[in-house]
């Protein structure tokens, strides 16, 4: 199933609202697959309620796409009959989950800049979009604590988690970028105060989680920033792996009710 | 009896406007995972309307991933068509956003007598706290302040995991959102 072209404003809000959903969507998935293999059964059970808000995020933004685009898809066909050209998804969100390091330091990257974003969206001009995202918004806050609370632990813990979360910082940071990185969708809405302007969440978001890995005694890195296209459907091999472990039992038995 | 949902003073809610004949159907219909109180009073039942043989009830979710959502939709349905209703609409939504400031007193004290810690109230606290100035949680079966949070997380979305060092009971937090 293909999406379709963006140019008008509602088709605008459907891509933009595709990439909020897909971004929690993925995340959701990847965070998921710590259900029942967590480090200590405190963090399974936190990573397993994380991954619930996120599913639950994803669904809101996803039905509230497909309402816009008005073609009877629910957040159900968009989540399992589109394929992986037609996810729109921030890449660092795909990749596999890594060690225990590598998925918190990713939670807490994203769930800083989704705090900023979704505050933000909140105030939107569109009222649809802004009560999603300050459901949304609120429970995000519990991530951005709950990882923000484990990057200190890890970094500043023992010798081994230092190295990892060290590692795992200089393995994600470059994917950052993609963060803010805008474009027609996002400035045309923005013009029209529906979303915000991505740039400006640059700075509170860079001071936040630097802050935050000073504190963690992790070093930052001086690394440029990788190629990107998540938003244009453009995904790295793991997405395809990814889909294709969520989207077998809805594809093999569709319409199944249980 | 049922006043659950509406305007309580003490934590500054804002009232749903449920009618007396609908509250007191809903007020039958509980929260699957926290069977003392009811959909009212949880302050998942925003509004309802009836006109004639049809009624109209708008939810709002807790959490937005909550799996007991769909339970509660289910059994708010059924209870009103139970009740003699021939039509049920039941509409969904998300503003304003839900918060344990819509649960009066009087189910507050329930919590506690079924031992889950009631919760204080939300927001106010730091996006990332500098050390442990998580508040402190009274014991539901003891009274004792001399608690420790074991995990923000615990069985469900909305609920923590603490334990009391004065009886040595571990117990669940309702936590204030």
């Amino acid at each position: 199933m293909t999406v379709r072209r963006s140019d008008g404003p509602t088709d605008r809000l459907f891509e933009y609202l595709l990439r909020l959903g897909d971004d929690r969507l993925v995340l959701g998935h990847r965070t998921s697959e710590w259900s029942g293999h967590g480090p200590i059964l405190e963090e399974d059970i936190a990573l397993s309620n994380i991954s619930l808000d996120l599913l639950g995020h994803a669904s809101m933004f996803l039905r509230l796409a497909g309402q816009m685009e008005g073609e009877g898809r629910d957040e159900d066909a968009l989540a399992y009959w589109r394929d992986e050209r037609g996810f729109r998804n921030l890449q660092i969100l795909e990749l596999p989950n890594g060690d225990y390091g590598f998925t918190i330091v990713r939670l807490f990257l994203f769930s800083a800049f989704s705090h900023f974003l979704l505050e933000r969206l909140a105030a939107s001009s569109h009222a649809d979009l802004a009560a999603v995202a300050a459901k949304a918004a609120k429970e995000t806050r519990y991530h951005v604590r709950h990882a923000a609370e484990w990057v200190v632990r890890l970094g500043d813990g023992t010798e081994e988690s230092h190295v990892r979360a060290l590692a795992a910082l200089d393995q994600l940071w470059p994917w950052t970028g993609e963060f803010f990185q805008a474009d027609e969708v996002d400035r045309e809405l923005g013009a029209s105060g529906v979303v915000a302007d991505l740039e400006s969440l640059r700075a509170p978001w860079e001071a936040l989680v630097r802050e935050q890995f000073a504190r963690a005694t992790l070093q930052v890195p001086e690394v440029p920033m990788r190629m990107t296209g998540g938003r244009k459907g453009r995904h790295t091999e793991h997405l395809g792996h990814m889909l294709a472990e969520m989207q077998i039992v809805a594809r093999s038995h569709p319409g199944a009710k249980w | 009896m049922v006043t659950g949902g509406r305007a309580d003073g003490q934590t500054g809610s804002v009232a749903a406007a449920i009618p007396e004949s609908i509250a007191l159907v809903l007020d039958a219909v509980k929260d699957p995972e926290v069977p003392v109180l009811s959909v009212v009073e949880l302050g998942v039942v925003r509004a309802a309307e009836v006109e004639g043989n049809r009624v109209t009830v708008t939810i709002t979710p807790t959490y937005s991933g909550c799996p007991a959502l769909d339970v509660m939709e289910r059994e708010i349905r059924a209870a009103l068509v139970g009740a003699g209703y021939g039509e049920v609409v039941v509409k969904t939504v998300y503003a304003p956003a839900w918060t344990t400031d819509w649960i009066p007193a009087a189910a507050r004290e329930k919590l506690r007598v079924y031992g889950i810690a009631p919760p204080g109230p939300a927001g106010g606290e730091p996006l990332i706290p500098l050390g442990p100035t998580v508040r402190t949680v009274q014991c539901p079966f003891c009274g004792s302040a001399n608690t420790t949070r074991e995990s923000e997380f615990g069985p469900t979305a909305c609920k923590s995991l603490h334990v009391c060092h004065s009886c040595r009971q571990p117990f669940e937090h309702f936590k204030a959102f």
